[in-house]
């Protein structure tokens, strides 16, 4: 039996859900000394336009859910749908026509010798064919191109000939999370994409992240380390624990969360592994 | 003069295998050993075609199209069985080794006698009734040799900017996303492997297109000319990147260019020097080994200083 947790107050069942994952499961080094459980039956439906956040500790299998979401892990069980489309078994690339997505490592979602402009260029191809015969930086094409990045407000609408290894760590997670969101994803996907930045441009791509979201009405979830975050963006938390979603707070008891009542949450589900721990010792002693 | 001409001929016909070298090297980002299979397969397609009366054109188009499916070999390999693309060429260029003793019906191949791109250009020269010798600076240099030059130099500058031109299409763009960041490709929607394997198709066309012409400058096809190609190839990339830098892809392709036919004119010198022959393979090595090394050599002996500055 699944029953989604559905990400949104008031969503009605039967409505079109924008992201459902169903009884998710994943093992890595399945069947050696290494085994990691990572997801064990993870049930999710968000509805479109959602900002969905999720914490946990390490290894509470947050990460993999996203990997999950975005293609670069295939579960062993369960099934993913986006936008109302099965994409269990779609590979990466393939579901990037559906899914925006960006990285913690501010290295990892550019092109570091391709320009600005043609990042720029790659990610407004996202989804559709690429041309072989037309000139992929043609005049029109390039002024749009200034257009958007000038939105980002950074100036690098004027440096759209820069090589992006020269841009700082926040400059590319803006530039990223602009070609994230060049062509409107159906899901954006954010992994901890602040936790390499410093403070000022944390708050920078912080600020940024929410305008896109607002202005684009983007479905989204994001993975975050900061539990002032959490509490602060979106609208719904989800707290991971040993690969399920442990809690699940939407709605009024979102806006009204505070940052000391997420800690007492967390602090909550350690007590429980602690008493979950003494118990299976008691049940050894016991018994062998 | 007549050593000049030849050493810029071979240069200009040798930089398409500079570029296919850099394709795999510099925008894929992958040492591909297919390389010295399809610079012979070019050459080998190029001469059995040729003795048997194809025309010129055609046959080195042919050519080049067998480097496209040595190069698809290596890819496929990469991507459907997940052999990394060095062992893949080693496996390719091993297997390809035969396939030219086959094409060629034995180890060499003589293109006496048979009509060849140098030898169209030397025809028309005297059909548009040019004269037998073209005066540069102090020396009458033959037509036969100018001629060739420039039907080299037409060809390959037509094939360069061909090249250029699509790097900058969408697809060209995917391509160089691909090489360089394969994980933010994926991300963008890029089906890496595939945009590898095109890298290799249209690497390796260019190489054996390159071992066409210069079997058929040459004047013949032997089962071992592409061996230690690739080495050859990566010191002109070297050079060209020493005398143009790598700031743009313009600037780097034409570095392609100008540093195979620079190459070129050194290992003229050196020869004209005293430099044996047989020794050329051991000193393009050399090169590339001692031009790689310099920078990694020169920033550790700049930390080196500098911490010994800090300690005084």
């Amino acid at each position: 039996m699944t029953v989604p947790t559905l990400a949104n107050a008031g969503a009605r069942a039967g409505d079109e859900a924008t992201l459902v994952l169903e009884d998710v499961h994943h093992t890595y080094f399945s069947g050696t000394p290494n085994e990691q459980r990572a997801l064990q039956g993870v049930d999710l439906a968000m509805e479109e336009r959602a900002f969905v956040v999720v914490v946990g500790n390490n290894g509470s299998g947050k990460s993999t859910l996203l990997n999950t979401i975005a293609g670069s892990v295939i579960p062993d069980r369960g099934r993913i749908l986006i936008g109302g489309q099965d994409v269990t078994a779609w590979r990466e690339w393939r579901r990037a026509a559906l899914v925006g997505r960006v990285f913690q490592n501010p290295m990892s979602g550019t092109i570091p010798h391709l320009t600005i402009a043609e990042n720029l260029a790659v990610a407004a191809k996202r989804g559709s064919r690429p041309g072989v015969l037309r000139n992929a930086l043609g005049r029109e094409r390039r002024r749009e191109l200034a257009e958007r990045a000038r939105d980002l407000g950074l100036g690098l609408e004027d440096r759209l000939d820069t090589p992006v290894g020269a841009l700082s760590g926040g400059q590319r997670q803006a530039l990223t999370l602009l070609m994230a969101t060049l062509v409107r994803p159906t899901m954006l996907l954010l992994d901890e994409h602040t936790s390499a930045l410093d403070p000022v441009s944390t708050e920078q791509v912080v600020r940024l992240t929410e305008r896109l979201i607002r202005s684009e009405g983007l479905t989204t979830l994001m993975v975050t380390h900061s539990i002032q975050q959490a509490v602060t963006l979106g609208d719904r938390v989800l707290i991971m624990h040993r690969g399920r979603i442990a809690e699940n707070i939407g709605g009024a008891r979102k806006r009204q969360l505070r940052v000391e009542e997420l800690l007492d949450t967390f602090e909550r589900l350690r007590n429980a592994d602690l008493v979950d721990e003494s118990a299976a010792e008691m049940v050894r002693r016991l018994y062998i | 003069m007549n050593l000049l001409i030849g050493s810029v001929s071979m240069g200009f016909l040798l930089s398409l295998l500079t570029l296919g070298v850099f394709i795999t090297y510099r925008i894929m980002g992958r040492l591909d050993l297919t390389t010295d299979g399809s610079f012979g397969l070019g050459a080998a397609v190029a001469a059995a075609l040729l003795t048997a009366g194809v025309h010129p054109l055609i046959a080195t188009v042919a050519a080049a199209a067998a480097g496209w499916l040595a190069g698809a070999a290596t890819g496929l390999i990469y991507v459907i069985v997940g052999i990394d693309v060095l062992l893949g060429g080693i496996l390719v260029t091993t297997g390809l080794y035969t396939a030219q003793l086959y094409i060629m019906g034995g180890g060499n191949h003589s293109l006496v006698g048979a009509r060849t791109l140098p030898g169209i250009a030397e025809d028309l020269w005297h059909a548009l009734r040019l004269p037998d010798t073209v005066v540069l600076g102090a020396t009458a240099v033959p037509a036969a040799l100018f001629s060739a030059f420039l039907v080299f130099a037409v060809f390959v500058l037509f094939s360069v900017w061909v090249l250029a031109r699509f790097l900058r299409t969408d697809l060209g763009l995917a391509l160089r996303a691909a090489g360089g960041n394969a994980q933010a490709a994926r991300a963008l929607g890029l089906d890496t492997g595939l945009m590898e394997t095109l890298g290799l198709v249209l690497a390796n066309g260019l190489v054996a297109l390159a071992g066409a012409l210069f079997a058929q400058y040459q004047g013949f096809a032997n089962v071992t000319m592409g061996a230690g190609m690739i080495v050859t190839a990566l010191a002109c990339v070297v050079v060209g990147e020493g005398l143009l830098g790598r700031r743009t892809l313009r600037r780097q392709i034409a570095g392609t260019l100008i540093g195979t036919i620079a190459f070129r004119l050194l290992v003229a010198a050196a020869v004209a020097a005293g430099l044996p022959g047989d020794a050329l393979k051991l000193a393009t090595a050399l090169f590339v080994l001692v031009a790689l090394a310099t920078p990694t050599v020169l920033a550790r002996v700049r930390r080196h200083l500098e911490r010994q500055e800090a300690t005084t």
